[in-house]
């Protein structure tokens, strides 16, 4: 075999290989979804895991979203005042958070802390035998183990999303007009103006729900697709981050173009 | 010892079973793709008996579990239990019949975010309606049974192992199964846990009624307490008998791995080519990370 038969047939492989891995994870997908029963009737189950991976990420969503927020204050006056509208930060803060950054960076940040946590419990509990165990006990793993932390991820998501553009806007407004002097009135009321609930807040949240089922159905498939070894729990919590960031990027490439174009 | 055990037990103590086998394995063959596993396997387990399945590791033990369980679809032949062909089952049946039956990992498999006391009321949580009043009587009970009532609320990471292996056979007897499977019960177990462990397995099955699966290579454990014993090498039953037959049996591969020689019919030698040819051989070079 030449040395160019070789390398299209790597690549051959390649290709089916990553094509049968997202076939498999969408059946996966679609069983969550099927047997979801026990997490939304026995929905301690899934307040439980919203506790595990939304209430514990709280801290560093809501301290990131205040950075980001603080940060936006600076670089947005810097711009607007070179053009005179420097009363309108409190519309850019706004609006990037609400639209952008909010959404996106949440998600990012999801991924990281709640995402490789839901991975490596799960491909844990596949090393350690649990899941054969659960099995053996005439009991899913996929709607004891997998729903409830699939739908815990998919709700917390755009909580997480709200409260981190909240805290952004909380920090643009401290470093904006507590600190750099910008009107305070305008800084609200033209953000009260400017921001659309339909176009901006709306679309954030369906943005951020798309990322948390992005990041979930991720999290749950890479843990359940583990290998049972100390290497392959470590292999899938790094996919899951790589995965779901590149996944989170490109989603909001996609709906942005289509919520926002024209504008 | 029994005598320690049997008042614990009184209250699981079952009523007589039919005389059919409770598990029928005929002419069974297992392969993973091209690799053969299990080849020709035909084992019986009568109801009421502890039956031990010895050989060495990688030998399909485990497997044969596995296949008893539903976990794993046979090649060809069939595995009855209860009368039912496993891999005919569907979903539901196969849950239904499961629910019949209960199974000691080799290492416990208890799952870590639950306490001594949820793990073995999680069955029972599951599957029935049972009131939380019942739910904790049956779990004292179920634990009082393998002497760990005092624990019930420790999390299994303050379990050594011998008692996380107890809690685990507490579980898994949780709904009164009429088979129980044990998978490697005695690995990595102190002589104290391991002879508790041994009378359990004995006298659990007793006091049930139920019939018992012991999957293991401990032969001077499993022979005090089976009724008897199919010996696996290389994925096909290679002898078979009573543990006095076993004991007394002249087979050079049973007498090997009873008497644990080093060398025999399961060489000391993994295959290799002429020592003296590879010897010769230049050294082939470090395998890279990256390669």
């Amino acid at each position: 075999m030449s040395r160019m038969q070789q390398i299209l047939r790597q690549i051959g492989h390649q290709v089916t290989e990553r094509l049968w891995r997202l076939g498999f994870a969408s059946r996966f997908l679609l069983m969550t979804v099927l047997y979801s029963g026990t997490a939304l009737k026995r929905f301690h189950l899934t307040i439980r895991e919203i506790y595990f991976t939304g209430v514990l990420s709280l801290i560093i969503i809501l301290v990131s979203g205040m950075f980001v927020g603080m940060v936006l204050g600076l670089q947005g006056y810097d711009t607007l005042q070179r053009y005179g509208s420097s009363e309108a930060l409190g519309v850019l803060v706004a609006l990037s958070l609400v639209r952008e950054l909010g959404p996106v960076v949440a998600a990012l940040l999801f991924a990281s802390r709640a995402g490789s946590a839901i991975t490596a419990e799960i491909g844990l509990m596949k090393a350690t035998e649990q899941l054969s165990a659960m099995e053996m006990m005439a009991v899913s793993p996929i709607a004891r183990v997998v729903a409830p932390r699939f739908w815990a991820g998919v709700i917390s998501m755009p909580m997480l999303a709200a409260l981190f553009s909240a805290m952004g806007v909380l920090g643009g407004y401290l470093v904006g007009v507590k600190l750099i002097g910008v009107d305070e009135g305008a800084f609200w009321s033209q953000m009260q103006a400017a921001v659309d609930f339909r176009q901006d807040i709306m679309n954030g949240v369906i943005k951020s729900f798309v990322f948390g089922v992005l990041v979930s159905w991720i999290a749950v498939f890479e843990g359940y697709d583990a290998d049972p070894t100390a290497e392959g729990v470590s292999r899938a919590t790094t996919r899951t981050v790589v995965t779901s960031s590149l996944a989170i990027l490109a989603a909001d490439f996609v709906l942005t173009a289509f919520m926002f174009r024209g504008i | 010892m029994r005598d320690i055990f049997l008042p614990a037990l009184l209250p699981l103590i079952a009523t007589s079973a039919p005389a059919d086998p409770l598990v029928q394995i005929r002419d069974l063959n297992f392969a993973y793709d091209s690799r053969s596993i299990l080849s020709g396997i035909n084992i019986t387990i009568p109801r009421g008996k502890v039956v031990a399945i010895m050989g060495p590791s990688g030998c399909g033990k485990t497997t044969t579990l596995r296949l008893i369980g539903g976990q794993l679809r046979p090649t060809s032949g069939e595995v009855r239990v209860a009368g039912q062909v496993v891999h005919e089952c569907d979903d539901d049946g196969l849950y239904l019949l499961r629910r019949r039956m209960g199974m000691l990992f080799q290492f416990g498999a208890l799952f870590t975010d639950m306490s001594v006391y949820d793990n073995v009321a999680f069955q029972m949580r599951e599957h029935t309606n049972l009131p939380e009043e019942l739910i904790h009587d049956l779990v004292l009970m179920k634990l009082h049974a393998v002497g760990l009532r005092g624990a019930y609320k420790l999390m299994p990471a303050e379990l050594s192992g011998g008692m996380a292996r107890r809690v685990a056979l507490a579980r898994a007897i949780a709904l009164d199964p009429m088979l129980i499977m044990y998978d490697e019960p005695f690995a990595g177990l102190d002589p104290i846990s391991l002879s508790i462990i041994g009378e359990l397995i004995r006298t659990l099955n007793d006091a049930l009624g139920a019939s018992s699966i012991v999957v293991t290579h401990d032969v001077h454990e499993s022979l005090k307490i089976v009724d008897y014993i199919y010996f696996v090498s290389e994925g096909k039953i290679v002898a078979e008998g009573t543990a006095e037959e076993i004991k007394e049996s002249q087979a050079p591969y049973v007498h090997q791995f009873v008497w644990g020689e080093a060398d025999g019919p399961v060489p000391f030698q993994y295959p290799a080519r002429p020592y003296g040819e590879e010897m010769m051989e230049q050294p082939s070079k470090p395998r890279r990370w990256w390669s």
